[in-house]
């Protein structure tokens, strides 16, 4: 199972973090400081795993952006990398070609889409397609919302 | 009027202020103007409508959107003022949170949420979380969850305001909410939460939608971790799940299950045929690989599994493409392979087969899949050393690639790849890395691993000793390591354990401690460069003083210790310097005659033969003038150290400086020769030391009468007691000097160590060590009388104190090479070899505490060293001694499988036995709703708050459904004399309670009535607080909630007594958009609950 996930940029400034197993604040901030240093001194060349503690890291440098899990010992890096990739891919689609402004500015749609796509750590759907459909439904929801709200407020409907 | 309240608002937009909160005034103002009516009044044709409803949709947009757009740009914009600017706006999103627009509140939870991420403390605006959580529109509810599940921690009181607005969202005909509901509650789910909400979670995996199923399975876990009563009534319903038609949710089953199983693999066993059909149905690499890896979890117990497993695993592994799979199946292969028993031909295919691919992998360019296919490697080495050890050449090539963890892998492959043949090859190639490699981390990791290599099961694979110390020394050598302790132990291992080779060590020992300086780059300064490699000198100086009769030249060696520059030597190494001093003073003493070989001295310690004094009288009486001078220079020297800071030292060192000044006043006066006073210093280090059982201390038995929590001083007359069993043992001690009684000390096995050997025995040994030395074309020869041709090739210079920064080649300093290098001589002459039979080395392995048949072993040994077999022989014995007390065994096995603190333990539950009517999980029951309804409510708990004296009734009353609130109100009041935190939990779900197995939940009862007790400590405080009931129950009957000063003046009079049936209450209330009093109300009282608990 999945433990945390972080994003963050080159310059070691966190973009997204999601704890699946319930960490203090302290511990939380000083496992960030710690493995994002660790990462950004590897060089580019080096293969994108690492034992850490008890646990597994798996890291990913796509663009600007480090994608880094934590993992159990028994868990499959490959697979975890797998689910990295579809991660990036989600994003991609949904952003249309994403880049790092995309989320920081709209870091609840990236969460929103992780939440899609994991749940406690674990993978719940492996469809694309599937998770970008509501992703999408859920989106719509709001809009309509929105404008209902609007139209309410004023007396339209 | 109208225009310029217009022109007022696009300007403020136009400027964008900086708080949200004026330009909702703004807003508010426009719209009290009827702004906008007048926009649309005066609008004819729709298009326009249109228009200006996408302009106004627009403004809002930019007015709530824009601003979490403005926070971002704001951090962006300010770098250098970072922290003061988020103060700022925290101060902002305070303000905001205190509107009543939801709108606008769930806009600064999202600013909340990003600035969380950056690590700003948000837990102060759990409440407003919450409110926006409990939100009807979408848009917040989505917002807020995402908040909480970013912030919110299981063990926060916030959450159980939660649960019934979690409950209604789960519900929601929306899937999308409960969706949103679900994600947030994987991230916070506490105990409590789990059991509230698991039959709801339950019910959602008999939904329509899979998108709900699918979740509700996932979930599922997170609940069993915190509640794991729920593990076995929810199991069935999961089963079913595993064949659920969609994918989706069949393979989040099969994650749920290959989760729990791989904690508690022997429950799930009766699962593996359902498993066993899916994998070989299933396309979805996805669930194989969860699959293959709950098979990896399971064959270890079942055996004939595997059996099964094996034809389909190698298939897939044959088919597959994806790495992933195929490293799974590689994986769960190994494990099948490990638990079946060997011997079984077939299966040396499949793991031919395995290695094959794993070679693949490793000789693939992509780094991972290197890293991977090492890591697996590893795996089978244990069991399958031999199909590893074909791909050595693989492995080599490994430690020469660029990525530091590539080569740390394959270092760990090294250890099983090591035999008596090739392990001074392979160590000469870790010492030459350790020279190339950069970055002082790799290098201690190199320098542990090749210790870790050589000394894995008792040095089995060394064969010469004297290489091994040569690469110890060599390791001193190297630049910046932090292993010194490391090297220095196992100096310390080798001399103690490896009687043979103790001249040789002591003799290096001794260059080393001749020639500190040059050897570890001290400069003058002290200790810098090399700072925990001169740990290595502490092993040095032990050896050397324990092993004194090797000594090639004591005398330079003491001196060359007493250096003023030892003074600059860490405290611990100087302590054991003088300690050493003094016993190659009381060797010197009790031996005049000039250096002996190591050669001429018998192996043991203790007396010299009477015969070899008396021969070269002459020479005693000459040393034993220079010595006298020598003693008062050492006292001269020892001054110093009298005076050092640090206690030990000092200690020590006045210790040896008055043993030199009796010995002087002494030998002045006539009264003692040299040797009796020597002989009698030298009884204090009588008797072998061996290495101690590293859990030794623990097997001590306590001795009867004795109680360590005791007070030593208290009472005084048990002290006396202890003070006369002291001065008994000291007797036995220190009173009788003889070696017997020593030996009694330290026990039988010493007695037996203290063997003198025959004459003949000596002899023996002098030849067969000559005849080693011979065989042996580069052995050193520590002394002038050695035969010249004996010499090493390299002219050796005369030793030269040089203070010199940059590390010499000292002579006589021993290189590893050249047993290499012998090694591969003798390896060339290996056709000669005679059959050595395995059963030698059997018996020494086995041999323990058989120190009087050690001399004869080594015997057999040095024959044997002469013939060299293609498994050649070590030369050297490692001793496996190891003292513990007295009936005590050597266990390791004490750590059980899972961690104390792992929640799987909890989840360690029999799941085929079927289901007591008892197991179900506790279901809500909306108190609020029902109770408006039932005309008898008040009546009922009025009866039950009289009667509250009886307490029987409760756990009879509760299974009856009929009125479901009757029970709970009854145990309600029952509980309430007890504890009444537990009130909240009654409230909800009677069950539970009554079920009493959870280990968790009672123990948390057991915190909760203790923090309880307090408050329900008298009589009084009761009664007070079934009024409070009373007050609460009719202010339940009450449906006016907006009566305001009701509810003050009820908090006045509740001050928190009753703060959870309070919480629980409002909770309710969450729901139906009194939030705002909810927060209110809550804070009130745990305001007034810190004001209690101060005092």
């Amino acid at each position: 199972m999945m433990q945390f996930m972080l994003l963050f940029s080159r310059q070691g400034k966190l973009r997204l973090q999601k704890w699946y197993v319930a960490q203090p604040d302290k511990a939380r901030k000083k496992i960030t400081r710690d493995l994002v240093t660790t990462i950004l001194a590897r060089k580019p060349k080096m293969c994108s795993f690492l034992e850490w503690r008890d646990l597994k890291i798996v890291y990913k440098r796509y663009a600007s952006l480090y994608f880094c899990c934590a993992i159990e010992q028994q868990d499959n890096e490959l697979l975890c990398l797998e689910i990295i990739h579809r991660y990036v891919e989600l994003l991609d689609k949904y952003f249309g070609s994403v880049c790092e402004l995309d989320i920081i500015f709209n870091f609840e749609k990236a969460y929103f889409i992780l939440d899609e796509l994991l749940i406690g750590g674990e993978v719940q759907e492996t469809s694309k397609k599937n998770v970008l459909k509501a992703i999408a439904a859920q989106d719509l929801l709001q809009e309509d919302e929105m404008m209902d709200s609007i139209l309410r407020e004023h007396g339209l409907i | 009027m109208l225009t310029s309240e217009s022109h007022i608002f696009f300007v403020s937009l136009d400027r964008r202020k900086e708080s949200v909160t004026s330009k909702v005034e703004d807003i508010r103002s426009l719209k009290s103007f009827g702004y906008l009516e007048d926009i649309i009044g005066l609008a004819i044709e729709p298009a326009f409508i249109v228009m200006a409803l996408k302009k106004v949709k627009g403004n809002f947009e930019r007015i709530f959107d824009k601003n979490m757009t403005d926070l971002v740009r704001g951090i962006r914009n300010n770098k250098d003022s970072e922290a003061k600017y988020i103060a700022q706006c925290i101060e902002e999103i305070k303000i905001e949170l205190k509107q009543d627009n939801i709108a606008v509140k769930a806009n600064a939870v999202t600013k909340l949420a990003y600035l969380q991420m950056l690590g700003y403390d948000i837990s102060w605006a759990g409440f407003n979380i919450i409110e926006v959580m409990s939100s009807p529109k979408f848009t917040h509810k989505r917002i807020g969850y995402l908040s909480a599940s970013q912030c919110f921690h299981a063990d926060q009181e916030l959450l159980m305001l939660t649960t019934n607005m979690i409950r209604k969202d789960l519900n929601s005909q929306n899937q999308y909410e409960a969706g949103n509901a679900l994600s947030a509650l994987a991230c916070f789910v506490s105990p409590d939460l789990a059991r509230d909400l698991s039959n709801d979670i339950l019910t959602l995996l008999t939904s329509t939608k899979p998108y709900l199923r699918k979740k509700g399975v996932l979930m599922l876990y997170k609940i069993f971790l915190k509640y794991p009563d729920a593990l076995r009534p929810a199991f069935p319903r999961l089963k079913e799940k595993l064949e659920d038609p969609d994918p989706g949710v069949q393979s989040a089953a099969v994650n749920v299950i290959c989760e729990l199983a791989r904690k508690n693999p022997k429950n799930y066993l009766s699962l593996a045929p359902i498993f066993f059909k899916l994998m070989t149905t299933s396309t979805n690499n996805w669930m194989l690989i969860k699959i293959i890896k709950l098979f990896g979890a399971l064959t270890p117990l079942e055996p004939r599994l595997g059996k099964k497993l094996i034809e389909p695993l190698t298939n897939l592994i044959h088919s597959t493409s994806a790495m992933s799979l195929l490293y799974e199946c590689i994986n769960t292969t190994i494990a099948v392979l490990i638990s079946i028993s060997t011997g079984m031909p077939n299966h040396s295919s499949s793991i031919n087969l395995c290695v094959q691919k794993l070679r693949i992998l490793i000789e693939d360019s992509d780094q991972n899949l290197k890293y991977l296919g090492l890591l697996a490697m590893s795996k089978i080495l244990p069991t399958h050393p031999k199909s590893v050890q074909t791909h050595k050449d693989l492995v080599m090539r490994c430690l020469d690639d660029k990525d530091e963890s590539i080569r740390l892998r394959a270092l760990d492959l090294l250890y099983g790849m090591v035999n008596k043949k090739n392990l001074m090859e392979i160590v000469k190639k870790l010492l030459v890395h350790m020279e190339k490699a950069e970055g002082t981390s790799y290098r201690d990791e190199l320098l542990s691993k090749i210790i870790q290599i050589c000394s894995q099961n008792n040095y089995q694979h060394i064969t010469n000793f004297e290489w091994y110390v040569s690469v110890l020394v060599e390791l001193t050598r190297v630049e910046g390591l932090s292993h010194g302790e490391l090297v220095a132990s196992q100096m310390l291992d080798v001399a103690v354990r490896v009687e043979a080779i103790r001249p040789f060590a002591v003799q290096q020992m001794s260059l080393l401690l001749e020639n500190p300086y040059v050897i570890f780059g001290l400069s003058g300064g002290g200790s810098s460069r090399a700072s925990t490699m001169i740990q290595v000198l502490y092993a040095a100086a032990w050896i050397s003083g324990e092993y004194v009769t090797f000594l090639p030249n004591p005398r330079s060696t003491l001196l060359a210790m007493l250096e003023p520059r030892t003074a600059q030597l860490p405290h611990n190494i100087q302590s054991v310097y003088l300690q050493n001093v003094l016993k190659i003073l009381a060797h010197l003493l009790t031996h005049p005659e000039p250096t002996p070989t190591p050669a001429d001295v018998p192996q043991v310690n203790g007396e010299v033969p009477a015969k070899e004094g008396s021969e070269d009288y002459e020479p005693v009486e000459e040393q034993n003038e220079s010595k006298e001078l020598n003693l008062v220079e050492i006292q001269e020297k020892l001054k110093p150290f009298v005076s050092s800071e640090e206690l030990e030292v000092q200690e020590r060192a006045s210790t040896l400086f008055n043993i030199i000044k009796v010995y002087l006043k002494l030998a002045g006066k006539q009264e003692l020769n040299s040797e009796s006073f020597g002989s009698e210093l030298v009884h204090f280090f009588a008797g072998d030391l061996n290495p101690v059982a590293p859990k030794a201390q623990k097997k001590v038995p306590l001795p009867e009468g004795l109680d360590l929590d005791k007070w030593i001083n208290d009472p005084p007359s048990e002290s006396e007691e202890e003070d006369d069993e002291e001065v008994d043992s000291t007797q036995g001690v220190f009173v009788n000097h003889g070696t017997q009684s020593m030996a009694e000390f330290y026990g039988k096995t010493e007695a037996k160590k203290t063997y003198q050997p025959t004459e003949e025995e000596l002899q023996k040994q002098r030849e067969t060590r000559r005849m080693e030395q011979e065989l042996n074309p580069h052995y050193l020869k520590s002394s002038s009388k050695s035969s010249p041709t004996k010499k090493s090739e390299s002219d050796v210079p005369p030793i030269a104190k040089l203070e010199l920064n940059v590390p010499l080649r000292i002579p006589g300093l021993a290189s590893s090479d050249k047993y290499l290098e012998e090694a591969s001589k003798s390896s060339s002459k290996s056709s000669k070899s005679k059959k050595v039979s395995g059963s030698k080395e059997k018996g020494k392995k086995k041999k323990k505490r058989k120190h009087g048949a050690d001399d004869e072993n080594e015997e057999e040994e040095r024959k044997a060293t002469k013939s060299i077999s293609p498994e050649p022989e070590p030369i050297h014995v490692v001793s496996t001694a190891i003292e513990m007390p007295e009936g005590a065994t050597l266990s390791d096995n004490e750590d059980s499988l899972l961690p104390e603190n792992d929640p799987h333990r909890a989840l360690n539950i029999d799941l085929d036995i079927p289901l007591e009517p008892s197991e179900v999980l506790p279901v809500p029951s909306h108190r609020k709703t029902k109770k408006s309804l039932d005309p008898h409510y008040i009546t009922d708990n009025n009866h039950h708050t009289k009667s509250k004296e009886q307490p029987a009734k409760a756990p009879k009353s509760q299974n009856s459904d009929e009125h479901p609130e009757e029970p709970q109100k009854t145990k309600e009041s029952s509980k309430k004399k007890k504890k009444l935190k537990k009130d909240k939990k009654n409230d909800h779900e009677p069950l539970p309670e009554e079920n009493g197995g959870d280990e968790s939940t009672k123990t948390k009862k057991k915190k909760k009535k203790d923090k309880s007790e307090k408050k329900t400590s008298s009589k009084h405080k009761k009664s007070q607080n079934s009024e409070v009931n009373l007050m609460l129950d009719s202010l339940e009957e009450d449906s006016n909630l907006s009566s305001k000063d009701a509810y003050y003046g009820l908090i006045s009079e509740l001050k928190a007594k009753n703060y959870d049936r309070f919480l629980t209450f409002w909770s309710n209330y969450f729901d139906q958009n009194h939030s705002r009093y909810v927060i209110l109300y809550v804070q009130q009282i745990r305001g007034s609950l810190k004001g209690k608990s101060e005092p």
